[in-house]
C-alpha cells in the first residue's frame, strides 16, 4: 500500500514554514536525495507588517534583535571612548530611520539568500497559506486567493508562532504593536511602554534604553520565568541602573488614543489596587507567544494538540500522532523556542527520514543567551531546578562578582558582573548548570555548553587554565561557594 | 667578606634560638622566599601564607635603558596582558566608533585620539593593581621588600634596596619567579634611542610615526593597537609571523593588520638606528638589511619599538652560588613535573621556566600548586596539556591544543582531519566590514575518536570564544560532541557548528 501511495504524492517531503526548523529539514532533506517543497507564508500582524522567506529568527527574532541590541551597545562604547583618548562629543543623537533600514536591509538579503539557497538544492518554494486536507495532502492558498493542493509522503509542520495579544485590555490590538512590529518600524518607536516580563520584553526594552529611549516595562509579576530567579533579578537590577523604568506588580486595563496620538494607558497595581495611568508613543505587548497551529485544519489529518497550549505533541522521533507527520520548532510541544534547537532537529529529522542515520534529537544542556543590556547567558539547570531535583545538601554552587578589565578605564558599573557554576556536591562535582552574566555572554557560554556536553566536572574546569585578560577566565577560576558563606568578589589579577 | 646583616642575624638566631626550636621550622627566617612579584611569585606566596607559612616576596624593577620602571605585581600587570588589553580596547572603540555611524548614531567627524589621555587612565589603573597588591600581601602577613635579591650562599639570599642597602634574609625554600625583559638586537643605536614594551604603555607622549620590530605576539599586538588609535605603523619582520602558532592562523593576523593600513617590511632586519633629531617623541633613521640578499634600505620613524624576545632575568641572581642550572643559551631554568630545579629546595615558576608557556594564567596555577604540595600535602601538579591562550591582535585568534604543523608532525596527516570555516560575525553585517576574514579550524584525531586536538578561531572576542573550548577539550570534546552540542544563536561560538572539510 505504501509504495502505491509514494507514487502517486507529489513530494517525498512538504515542509510547512519557511522558518528556521523547517528550512534546516528541507536543505537537509533534499541534499540527500529527496524530492521536497517548502511552504511559507506570513499572515501580516494586526499592525500590518509582513516580511518574506526565513521565519521568526531572521525576519522578527534573533537577527534584527542581535542588531538592534548592537546598535545600543555601540551607544555605550560611544560613552567609553573618550576614557580611553577618543575626542567625541559628549551626547551623540541616535537616528532609528538609519539603523532600522540598515537593519531591514540585511534581513531582506539573508531572506533572498535562503530563496538561493532553495534553488540551488532544487527545493520548490511556493509563497502559500496551508491547512490539511487529509494526512497525505495540504491545500495552499496565495495571496491573491488562488489555490493549489499538494502531496507528499512525509510532512513536516514547522509553523513556529506569533506574538500573543491580551484579550481583555480595551485597545491593545488597535493600538498596541509586538516584536512583529518593532524591527519594521521606519520612523522611532518614541516614549515605549513595553509590557510583559520574557526575554522579548527585556531585550527590547534593553535596546530601545539603550538608543536613548524613555522605555518602560511592566511586569505582573516575575521577570524571566522558567531562568534562574537570581540571574533574572540581577538582569533587571542592571537595567534600572542604566535607564529602564520598571512598573512591578502592575496590568493594563486599557490603552486609549489621544488626540495628538499619543496613547494614554491605564494600568492597576495588584498589590495596592489603586490604578494609574501614563501616556506613551508606543505599546508593545511582549507578553508570550502562541503556536500557528489553529489554521491549519490538523484535526483533517487527525494530528494531536496540546489542548491548553495548542502545540502539537511530539515525541522523541518528532513524530506527531501521525506516523509520517512531523512537528518541529516552536510548533511543537515541549521544545526549547529556540533557532539552534529547531535547525538542528530539522536536520536529523531529515537525516532520519532518508535513512541516513537514527541519531534522536538531545534537548539536554541547551544553552543560550538574553541579550539584555548586560547579558546574561546560560547553559544546564538553574540554581532552582538543580537544588528541587538533587536536593539542597547535594547541591554545591561556585559563584564571583568580576569587572572586566574594560569596565575600569571606562569607569563603567559592574555591579551585576557575576558568574556561578550550579554542580553536583559530590565528587568530582559534576557540573549541572552554568549561569554567566556580563558582556560578550553568548561567546564565553558557547564553549562551556560543549564543556557540559562533555561531562565536565568542577575539577575539570579548576584544571584549565584561564585566558588572560578576559571574562570568560573567571569562570576557570570560581572558588568561593555559597554555602561558605565567603564574599564572593574577585579582585585582582590572580 | 660577610654582610654587616648577617652578623647581625647570627646573634639575632642566638638569642631566638630556643624560641625557633619550639616552632615547627628550623633556624631560618622564613618557611618560604619567593624572588619575584609577578604572577607567578604573588600567586605562590600568597597561597603559602593562606596554608600557614613565613613568607617573604622580593621583588625590585631594574628600570629599562629609557629608565621606566614600575610598582609591584610583575609583567603582566605593569607592562604586559592588562595595559597591553586596554590599549587593545581603545584600538577596538575607534573600531566601534565608525562602525556605531551605521548603526544610526549621529557624529560627523572622524574622532580624534589622545595618546596621554589613554595612558594617564591606564597607569591609574595599573597604580590600583600594584596597590590592591600590596594590601593583599599585607593582609595575608606576607613580608613584602622592594629590594633585588640574589643568592649568596645556600638558603641565603642577599637584598639590596634602591639606595643600595642590603640585608640578608634565609628561607627553607626558595621560588624563583623572576620572569623576563625584552632583548635588544645588540645593533648601534638600540638602547639609546629604541623603545620596548616596558616603555611602551607609560610613555608620556604619542609615538608617532613607529616602526615596530619582530614577529612575535607583542610585536603584533602593539602594532595593532598603534595602528588602530590612528598612528602610521609600519612591522619589520625577520622571517615568519607569530613563530610557534599555525602558519595559517598567523599568516591570516597579519593579512588582516594589513589590510587595515599596517605596513609590513618581511625578511629584513635593522643594522642599526640613528638618532635625527631629539623630541618628545625625535626622528630616527633606521637602516636595514635583507636576510635574503645584499637589499639594503632606510627609513624615518619617531619612535623604534624592538619586539624580538624576552630573556629570562637569570644570570644576575647568584644561581651559580648555590649551583642551579640553568639553560646556558637560553638563560632559562629547567624543572621536573613539580617545578624542582636541580637543587631540591630550589623552585621555579613562570616565564623562567624552560619548555613551558609564557603566560600568566600558567605561571598563577603552577604558584598556587606548588605552594599547595610543598606546604598543604597536596599532590596535585600543574596540568599544562592545552592551555589556550589568544593574541590580541586587531582581528584576535585565540586556539587551544596544537597547531596543523604540529598535529601533522606528531600525529601524521592521513590520522587527522582538519574542519574549518570562514564566518561573518552578525555584527559585521551592518557595519559593511569583511565578510571573508573570521576563520575557525578544528583539529580532530581520526583514530581517537575524532578527538579534538587542535581549536583555532580567529574573530571578535576569540579569548571569550576560546576559553570554554579549552574545557572541553579538557574532558576531551570529540567531533561528534561538537555535533551534538547545540549552538546559541547569533554568537560567534555557534560558528564550530558549520564547518565543511
Amino acid at each position: 500500500v505504501e509504495s502505491a501511495h509514494s507514487g502517486r504524492q507529489d513530494y517525498d517531503l512538504l515542509v510547512i514554514g519557511g522558518g528556521s526548523g523547517g528550512l534546516a529539514c528541507a536543505k537537509e532533506a533534499a541534499q540527500l536525495g529527496k524530492k521536497v517543497a517548502v511552504v511559507d507564508y506570513v499572515e501580516p500582524s494586526p499592525r500590518g507588517t509582513r516580511w518574506g522567506l526565513g521565519g521568526t529568527c531572521v525576519n522578527v527574532g534573533c537577527i534584527p534583535k542581535k542588531l538592534m541590541h548592537q546598535a545600543a551597545l555601540l551607544g555605550d562604547r560611544i560613552r567609553d571612548a573618550p576614557h580611553y583618548g577618543w575626542e567625541v562629543p559628549q551626547q551623540v543623537p541616535h537616528d532609528w530611520r538609519k539603523m532600522a533600514e540598515a537593519v531591514q536591509n540585511h534581513v531582506k538579503s539573508l531572506n533572498w539568500g535562503h530563496r538561493v539557497q532553495l534553488q540551488d538544492r532544487k527545493v520548490k518554494y511556493f509563497n502559500i497559506k496551508a491547512s490539511f486536507v487529509n494526512e497525505h495532502v495540504v491545500c495552499g492558498v496565495t495571496k491573491g486567493g488562488k489555490e493549489t493542493l499538494l502531496s507528499a509522503e512525509h510532512i513536516v509542520i514547522a509553523t513556529g508562532g506569533r506574538p500573543r495579544y491580551p484579550t481583555n485590555i480595551e485597545g491593545a490590538l488597535e493600538h498596541g504593536i509586538t516584536s512583529d512590529d518593532i524591527f519594521w518600524l521606519k520612523e522611532s518607536p518614541g516614549k515605549t511602554l513595553v509590557v510583559g516580563a520574557s526575554y522579548v520584553a527585556l531585550e527590547c526594552a534593553g535596546f530601545l534604553t539603550g538608543l536613548s529611549l524613555d522605555t518602560t516595562v511592566m511586569m505582573r509579576s516575575i521577570p524571566l520565568r522558567g531562568f534562574d530567579q537570581q540571574m533574572s533579578s540581577l538582569v533587571t537590577e542592571h537595567m534600572a541602573s542604566h535607564g529602564t523604568q520598571f512598573l512591578r506588580g502592575c496590568t493594563p486595563s486599557r490603552v486609549k488614543k489621544l488626540p495628538d496620538g499619543q496613547l494614554q494607558v491605564t494600568w492597576k497595581d495588584l498589590a495596592s489596587g489603586r490604578e494609574d495611568m501614563g501616556t506613551f508613543d508606543t505599546v508593545l505587548w511582549a507578553i508570550g507567544r502562541v503556536p500557528e497551529t489553529r489554521s491549519l485544519n490538523l484535526e483533517k489529518a487527525g494530528v494531536n494538540t496540546n489542548p491548553n497550549t495548542h502545540k502539537i505533541l511530539v515525541d522523541a522521533q518528532e513524530a506527531t500522532s501521525v506516523p509520517h507527520i512531523y512537528a518541529i520548532g516552536d510548533a511543537a510541544e515541549g521544545r526549547p523556542e529556540l533557532t539552534p534547537t529547531a535547525t538542528m532537529a530539522g536536520r536529523l529529522l531529515a537525516q532520519r527520514l532518508c535513512g541516513q542515520s537514527s541519531d534522536l534529537m538531545d534537548y539536554d544542556n541547551v544553552p543560550t543567551t538574553v541579550f539584555t543590556p548586560l547579558e546574561y547567558g546560560c547553559v544546564g539547570l538553574s540554581e532552582e531546578e538543580a537544588v528541587a531535583r538533587h536536593g539542597e545538601e547535594h547541591v554545591e554552587v561556585y559563584h564571583a562578582f568580576y569587572k572586566p578589565l574594560e569596565f575600569t578605564v571606562a569607569e563603567r558599573d559592574s555591579s551585576q558582573c557575576y558568574i556561578k557554576m550550579v554542580c553536583l556536591r559530590e565528587p568530582p562535582q559534576l557540573v549541572l548548570g552554568l549561569h554567566f552574566l556580563g558582556p560578550n555572554a553568548g561567546e564565553v557560554t558557547q564553549g562551556f555548553a560543549l564543556g557540559i556536553k562533555c561531562g565536565a566536572s568542577y575539577t575539570q574546569v579548576m584544571r584549565t587554565v584561564g585566558i588572560h585578560p578576559t571574562c570568560a577566565e573567571e569562570v576557570a577560576k570560581l572558588r568561593i561557594t555559597k554555602r561558605s558563606g565567603l564574599e564572593p568578589t574577585v579582585t585582582g589579577c590572580g | 667578606a660577610k654582610c654587616l646583616c648577617c652578623i647581625g642575624n647570627l646573634s639575632a638566631h642566638q638569642s631566638g634560638l630556643l624560641q625557633k626550636l619550639l616552632q615547627k621550622e628550623s633556624a631560618y627566617d622564613y618557611d618560604l622566599i619567593v624572588i619575584g612579584g609577578g604572577s607567578g611569585g604573588l600567586a605562590c606566596a600568597q597561597e603559602a601564607a593562606i596554608l600557614g607559612k613565613k613568607v617573604m616576596v622580593l621583588d625590585f624593577v631594574v628600570p629599562s635603558p629609557q629608565g621606566t620602571s614600575w610598582g609591584l605585581g610583575g609583567t603582566c600587570v605593569n607592562v604586559g596582558c592588562v595595559p597591553k588589553k586596554l590599549m587593545h580596547q581603545a584600538a577596538l572603540l575607534g573600531q566601534a566608533l565608525s562602525d556605531s555611524r551605521k548603526f544610526g548614531w549621529e557624529y560627523n567627524q572622524q574622532a580624534k585620539h589622545n595618546w596621554e589621555t589613554m595612558t594617564e587612565a591606564i597607569q591609574n589603573h595599573i597604580g590600583s593593581l600594584n596597590w590592591s597588591y600590596r594590601v593583599s600581601l599585607r593582609e595575608k602577613a606576607v613580608a613584602y621588600v622592594n629590594s633585588y635579591g640574589e643568592f649568596v650562599e645556600h638558603h641565603k639570599i642577599k637584598a639590596t634596596n634602591r639606595k643600595g642597602q642590603e640585608t640578608c634574609y634565609t628561607a627553607a625554600k626558595f621560588v624563583i619567579a623572576t620572569g623576563e625583559r625584552p632583548r635588544y638586537l645588540g645593533i648601534q643605536g638600540d638602547k639609546e634611542y629604541c623603545i620596548t614594551s616596558d616603555d611602551l604603555f607609560s610613555l608620556p607622549y604619542c609615538p608617532g610615526k613607529t616602526l615596530v620590530v619582530g614577529a612575535s605576539y607583542v610585536a603584533l599586538e602593539c602594532a595593532g593597537f598603534l595602528a588602530g588609535i590612528g598612528l602610521d605603523v609600519t612591522v619589520m619582520v625577520r622571517s615568519v609571523l607569530l613563530r610557534g602558532f599555525d602558519q595559517e592562523m598567523a599568516e591570516k593576523v597579519g593579512s588582516y593588520m594589513e589590510q587595515h593600513g599596517i605596513k609590513f617590511l618581511r625578511k629584513f632586519i635593522p643594522v642599526m638606528v640613528q638618532q635625527l633629531e631629539k623630541g618628545l617623541p625625535g626622528k630616527l633613521k633606521v637602516v636595514a638589511k635583507s636576510t635574503e640578499g645584499p637589499e639594503t634600505m632606510e627609513g624615518v620613524y619617531n619612535t623604534v619599538l624592538l619586539a624580538i624576545g624576552r630573556d629570562s632575568c637569570t644570570r644576575k641572581i647568584g644561581l651559580e652560588k648555590i649551583g642551579v642550572k640553568i639553560n646556558e643559551k637560553t638563560g632559562k631554568i629547567p624543572v621536573n613535573d613539580v617545578e624542582q630545579t636541580n637543587v631540591p629546595y630550589v623552585y621555579a615558576v613562570g616565564d623562567v621556566l624552560e619548555g613551558k608557556l609564557e603566560l600568566t594564567p600558567v605561571a598563577i596555577q603552577a604558584g598556587k600548586l606548588l605552594a599547595r604540595r610543598l606546604f598543604g600535602d597536596h599532590l596535585e601538579k600543574c596540568d599544562y596539556i592545552n592551555v589556550p591562550t589568544t593574541v590580541f591582535t586587531p582581528l584576535e585568534y585565540g586556539c587551544c591544543g596544537l597547531s596543523e604543523e604540529k598535529a601533522i608532525e606528531v600525529y601524521k596527516k592521513e590520522n587527522l582531519e582538519v574542519y574549518h570555516t570562514f564566518f561573518w560575525p552578525l555584527e559585521w553585517t551592518v557595519a559593511g566590514r569583511d565578510n571573508n576574514t573570521c576563520y575557525a579550524k578544528i583539529i580532530c584525531n581520526k583514530f581517537n575518536n575524532n578527538r579534538v586536538i587542535g581549536f583555532h578561531i580567529l574573530g571578535p572576542n576569540a579569548g571569550e570564544v576560546t576559553q570554554g573550548f579549552a574545557v572541553a577539550m579538557k574532558c576531551g570534546l570529540t567531533k561528534q560532541l561538537l555535533d551534538d552540542t547545540i549552538g546559541i544563536h547569533p554568537t560567534c561560538g555557534e560558528v564550530q557548528k558549520r564547518e565543511v572539510f
